[in-house]
């Protein structure tokens, strides 16, 4: 019971908002799993590509052919981080739906960094315009700077998806909100880091796998772009760092997986992703012997390489997505049960309105001349100047005029340099206004100042 | 609301999302929907003409559209999302449930959008002859198609947001399309949007074109003679939507009634439309006559007129819509139509999540009214400084001495009924009384508030850990 209680205090249970999802959960968290694959695949080639075009520029200020690699990669840039952010769109319309509550507390509670995504992301493609379209450009004593902007693009674009994984990261443990201040704290929550290097080398591993392809086609100019590098050597090169960095995440891997905060891990979790990780030793073995075949023979399985790739995402993304349900499972159903325990209440309060008694009654039946004046004593009172002349000159004006506050009322305007103008009150409608200005000039008579100002 | 509340007070959170929303349609307005197919255009001038330097000048401009519309513009499309989720979860996630599919269409079409800019600006030194040619300029026209699309769609949206027409009996995504200013308001955006992307064109010609050559001079007559023919519709529908705004107004307060300051800022919409009119047939008339005349830094001038219509175009607009951020259901503080009998009766403070406390008593009393205003008052409001800061307001109209507490309990009971803008006040007479002793504390010593985002419990934790036996 202690635990209970401890537990209530810790974890805050807000209401869902009224309305009902658009479409049925199911098929909304199938949509969003799937249209994630595809945006984080252009993720993955932008973050990968940025990353690879600067290392491939260094290692060309002393092996020059490894320059017009590197531009080349550079190029691929424009479209893939286009698409990547285009593509981000769709299935950011779906998690804000299908987890509103956890996600856009996540948001809230990591403010400033999650809304530095926008001039990130803005910078970052700029810079790489910059870094693309300075190539021929700044060169020789500027080749630095060439460099510098590269690499800068490049940093900000490893920015980004730390952010937005920390945000999906914290929106899975609402028990740990309370602790959070800002989206420094918020990356000791869960295991941010090992998430963020697995997603790193998954980003490295894909992007080599994609310029393989992209530069080993048949169709790629390749002796008007890299005359100095042959396809198969090309093609060897990026299967290589596919097969490199996929190694490494032999240790991301299972680094991630233990580290899971407990709360979400179940029998299926493991089960799925222990498939995955049984298919990406399939792909490193054929990766491996893609490197080590006779050169007229190397492009054979890239097709099917790419399949086996394809499903280890598809495993990678649903032991996510299992895992994120089985953390919010619990959370989601307290919520449900908030936001129906309030529900019931804001159904009884309007009944009871319906039926004339309670809250309503205020603004319904029995309306007097002094309650409509609670509109008028925020600027106005008998004795005193608050914000508009005091009743007594109204008095003075008005005198034996009800009609003419009325008028006034509905229609006001600017007469005193040292007041605002009165907002008019027509919307009151002629009937309170008229019990309004009588009651008025009755207590500025002087006959019952005591009634309505009683700290005077 | 019963989210963690994100809230710059030093700053403001209106401002936030007004400068973002603000620089998005400034530059989405001109360059992403009117720019387009003025330079589809030229292009087919410029092949018929079989003129070379013609199509690339117009590669040139198209270079200079491709990075501004797909870095700034895109971005700051997304980032009106990305703000308005953090200042008004309850707005956004609502809308977004109602919704879903015109979203989702328009995102399906930003995506074709994004993908045909990069194929029309990509292509353009490849495809340069023959049917290829054609096909380039049949991209241009597609392009120029889906742009003006996703504005068509998220007017529908907006115009929701604004009268709900039947809403909420009956909760369709058509609704906001049947809006009566619906028309209106996008003829108006349409024929702006074409007329202000003349003027981008110009300026950068002058960038692309030799002072005194003939290439300039050609341009700049073809832009001009774009913007006269566009500036006929920019009139007409400028009218138009001048006209129908005050029904929507009074549809929207539906009592009759029309605020001052929105009659004033209604009158400096027309003031400003027919400047704006004018600055640019002006222009257009010059460009024609005497291509050589208009300096660059002239064509900043109707230029900035434009930002400036367009910047007061979306306050009045967004004026409109209030105290609602969805008419008739919810107000701009995230309370529900629904739901305020529930909060003036029981309070807001014990359904509120995110608070330090849940009860009003003597001892918490200015800590409890810091929460009240945090939950009711915070979406538009800063303390004390910051735009639309409450300090300032209630000093302009009590002055600098000590505030009348009869007179601020007074003000934030009938503050819907003297400026009805404001949502009423969702609250119970303890919490009325707990947030007027918080202002005046605030009066008297302006300390910044700070929201979620520096942690909403680090002050509960404090006071947990010293009120701990």
């Amino acid at each position: 019971m202690r635990h209970l209680v401890l537990f209530a205090q810790a974890v805050p249970v807000p209401r869902d908002l009224e309305l009902p999802l658009p479409i049925g959960e199911w098929e909304l968290k199938l949509i969003l799993v799937l249209l994630f694959l595809v945006h984080i695949f252009f993720v993955n080639l932008m973050v990968g590509g940025s990353l690879l075009s600067v290392f491939f520029e260094i290692l060309g200020l002393t092996r020059p052919r490894y320059d017009s690699l590197a531009k080349k990669i550079a190029e691929t840039i424009t479209v893939n981080k286009s698409l990547a952010v285009v593509l981000g769109v769709g299935p950011l319309l779906c998690i804000n739906l299908v987890y509103t509550i956890h996600f856009y507390s996540a948001n809230a509670l990591t403010g400033y960094a999650w809304f530095a995504i926008i001039p990130l992301v803005i910078f970052a493609f700029l810079f790489a315009y910059l870094h693309k379209y300075t190539w021929q450009i700044w060169t020789g004593g500027r080749k630095r700077l060439h460099v510098i902007t590269g690499g800068f693009s490049a940093f900000l674009f490893l920015c980004i998806p730390l952010i937005f994984l920390t945000n999906i990261n914290l929106m899975l443990f609402p028990g740990k909100w309370a602790e959070v201040g800002g989206f420094f704290s918020s990356l000791q929550i869960g295991n941010v880091f090992p998430r963020y290097f697995h997603f790193l080398s998954a980003s490295l591993a894909l992007t080599g796998l994609f310029l393989a392809g992209w530069f080993g086609r048949r169709k790629f100019p390749r002796e008007k772009h890299l005359p100095d590098f042959t396809r198969v050597e090309l093609r060897r090169l990026f299967y290589r760092v596919a097969f490199y960095v996929s190694l490494a995440q032999l240790v991301f891997g299972p680094l991630l997986l233990f580290t899971l905060p407990g709360v979400g891990v179940t029998g299926t979790l493991y089960w799925v992703i222990l498939s995955g990780a049984a298919v990406v030793l399939i792909v490193l073995h054929i990766l491996w012997r893609q490197i080590k075949m006779p050169d007229e023979k190397i492009s054979r399985l890239y097709i099917p390489i790419w399949m086996l790739f394809g499903v280890v995402v598809l495993l990678m993304g649903t032991g996510r997505h299992v895992y994120r349900e089985a953390c919010l499972v619990e959370h989601k159903q307290m919520i449900a049960d908030e936001t129906a325990r309030f529900n019931a209440i804001e159904l009884a309060t309007q009944m009871s309105i319906r039926a004339g008694m309670g809250a309503g009654e205020a603004l319904g039946g029995g309306m007097t001349g002094e309650k409509v004046f609670q509109n008028c004593a925020a600027c106005h009172a008998v004795d005193r100047v608050l914000a508009a002349p005091s009743l007594r000159e109204v008095y003075s004006l008005y005198k034996d005029n009800p009609a003419g506050i009325v008028a006034w009322s509905k229609n006001p305007g600017k007469k005193r340099p040292q007041f605002a103008p009165m907002p008019s009150f027509a919307h009151l409608g002629d009937e309170k206004l008229t019990l309004v200005a009588d009651y008025i000039l009755e207590i500025a008579s002087g006959a019952d100042s005591a009634k309505s100002e009683p700290s005077d | 609301m019963d989210f963690p509340l994100f809230f710059l007070d030093f700053f403001g959170n209106r401002i936030l999302i007004a400068i973002v929303a603000s620089v998005h349609v400034f530059i989405n307005h001109p360059l992403a929907v009117g720019a387009w197919p003025l330079v589809m255009l030229m292009e087919w001038w410029g092949r018929r003409k079989g003129d070379a330097d013609w199509d690339h000048l117009m590669y040139k401009i198209t270079f200079v559209l491709f990075i501004v519309t797909t870095t700034v513009g895109a971005l700051t499309g997304v980032g009106i999302w990305f703000t308005t989720a953090l200042i008004a979860p309850f707005g956004i996630g609502t809308l977004l449930r109602v919704f879903f599919w015109a979203w989702f269409t328009e995102w399906l079409v930003f995506v074709s959008e994004v993908v045909l800019v990069m194929i029309y600006f990509l292509t353009w030194k490849r495809w340069l002859a023959g049917w290829q040619k054609s096909l380039h300029i049949g991209v241009g026209a597609l392009l120029s198609g889906f742009s003006w699309l996703t504005m068509m769609i998220i007017v529908g949206i907006l115009g929701f947001m604004m009268g709900s027409g039947n809403w909420p009996e009956a909760r369709t995504l058509f609704s906001g399309f049947f809006n009566p200013i619906y028309i209106p308001q996008l003829a108006f955006r349409t024929s702006f949007a074409m007329g202000t992307a003349g003027l981008f064109v110009w300026f950068l010609l002058y960038f692309f074109t030799k002072k005194h050559s003939d290439l300039r001079r050609r341009a700049v007559r073809f832009v001009s003679g774009w913007m006269l023919i566009w500036s006929v519709p920019f009139a007409a529908s400028s009218v138009w939507y001048w006209q129908v705004v005050p029904d929507a107004m009074r549809a929207n307060v539906d009592v009759g009634l029309m605020t001052q300051r929105f009659a004033q800022w209604h009158e400096t919409l027309a003031v400003i439309m027919a400047i704006t009119l004018v600055a640019l047939l002006l222009a257009a008339l010059v460009g024609l006559a005497r291509p050589k005349l208009i300096p660059r830094v002239a064509l900043l001038i109707p230029f900035i007129l434009g930002v400036w219509l367009l910047g007061h175009f979306e306050r009045v607009r967004e004026f409109i819509r209030k105290p609602y951020v969805i008419a008739d259901y919810m107000y701009s503080n995230g309370v529900k139509v629904s739901e305020l009998p529930v909060f003036q009766r029981d309070g807001i403070l014990p359904y509120s999540t995110y608070v330090e406390h849940h009860t009003v008593t003597s001892a918490n009393e200015i800590e409890a009214g810091r929460d009240v205003f945090l939950v009711t008052c915070s979406r538009c409001h800063t303390t004390s400084s910051g735009v639309n800061a409450v300090v300032n307001k209630f000093e302009n109209l009590y002055g600098t001495g000590p505030w009348d507490d009869a007179a601020l309990t007074a003000f934030i009971n009938t503050m819907h009924t003297s400026r009805t803008f404001m949502p009423p006040f969702p609250g119970n007479d303890r919490e009325v009384k707990a947030l007027t002793a918080y202002l005046k504390e605030l009066q008297k010593n302006r300390e910044l508030l700070f929201g979620a985002q520096a942690g909403w419990t680090i002050r509960n934790n404090n006071q947990a850990q010293t009120g701990t036996p």
